[in-house]
């Protein structure tokens, strides 16, 4: 009789370890396709309904006219007229280190439970940071592990990578300048000058920020970028990335 | 504990073995589509933002 029980408590045992083995497969792995996938699906599907409501025409007495020559490091005063409304998606981001065939949404706000934990959503702006294309920063969250993990690859951005945000009134294309590893309670770095509060912006950074060391809230990983070029919805996707969406198609 | 429900199972060797993989895949689908997602709401994602 001992034995029998001890033979059930054994078995009880192994199946306890199997069970955390496979959550441990499921959280880690299994989820994360899954959610990457719904998270990614649909980006897509609003980067689509993003370029059916675009305004016709952003304006018809543009100065300089279509034909203006190309300065990409200057851009000449992107436009932007979105109000983003609190835990509701606005934009989207595409980042081709992060994936050929990256794509997420972002929304306003950066709650755990209402953004950041989300199958639909999962990249979120910091309120109060300024908006895509504006002179400032465009400062965004998410995960660099679980939850569909959006910045997991965060840690290989490299400099000259695109950022590619595309809100209903068009694409702006950020280059990724550099990494930097701070503490939780640095705020600074989403400052308008990141890490210079006390400094006016004259330019458009963008700022992700995700969490270091992987599986880990200990520090934060913060990559910087600045905006490179924009482009009117009615011209469509930039090139570049167009190209690389052919490739994954 | 195992070895009683295997015994516990109807018909010849071939039926056995096909109601377990059934059983074992139940019990997996249950695993990943309800249980683990309940369970993972009691874990703490690492915080991303600063603040």
């Amino acid at each position: 009789m001992g034995l029998v029980i001890i033979g059930v408590l054994g078995e009880l045992f192994l199946t306890a370890g199997v069970l955390v083995l496979l959550f441990l497969g499921w959280q880690l792995w299994l989820n994360d396709i899954i959610v990457g996938n719904e998270q990614r699906d649909a980006a897509l599907e609003f980067s689509e309904s993003l370029s059916r409501d675009a305004p016709e025409k952003p304006s018809d007495d543009e100065p300089a006219g279509p034909d203006e020559p190309e300065t990409p490091t200057e851009p000449d005063a992107p436009v932007s007229t979105v109000a983003p409304v609190e835990n509701q998606a606005f934009a989207t981001i595409f980042v081709p280190r992060f994936g050929a065939d990256y794509a997420r949404k972002i929304a306003e706000g950066v709650s755990l439970p209402k953004i950041l934990n989300r199958p639909e959503l999962g990249v979120g702006h910091y309120p109060g940071t300024q908006l895509p294309g504006e002179v400032g920063n465009f400062a965004l969250a998410a995960h660099r592990t679980t939850w569909g993990k959006p910045f997991a690859e965060i840690g290989e951005l490299q400099l000259g990578d695109k950022i590619y945000v595309q809100t209903v009134d068009g694409w702006y294309t950020y280059t990724f300048r550099n990494l930097e590893y701070v503490m939780p309670t640095e705020v600074e770095v989403i400052a308008p000058v990141p890490q210079a509060p006390e400094i006016e912006a004259s330019e458009r950074f963008i700022t992700l920020t995700s969490c270091n060391p992987r599986f880990s809230a200990a520090e934060r990983i913060i990559a910087y970028g600045v905006l490179e070029s924009w482009q009117p919805a009615s011209e469509g996707m930039p090139a570049e990335l167009a190209a690389l969406w052919e490739g994954t198609a | 504990m195992y070895a009683a429900l295997w015994r516990m199972l109807p018909g010849p060797l071939w039926l056995r073995i096909l109601l377990a993989i059934i059983i074992v895949a139940a019990v997996l689908a249950a695993l990943v589509l309800w249980v683990f997602p309940w369970v993972s709401t009691f874990i703490e994602a690492p915080e991303v933002t600063v603040e």
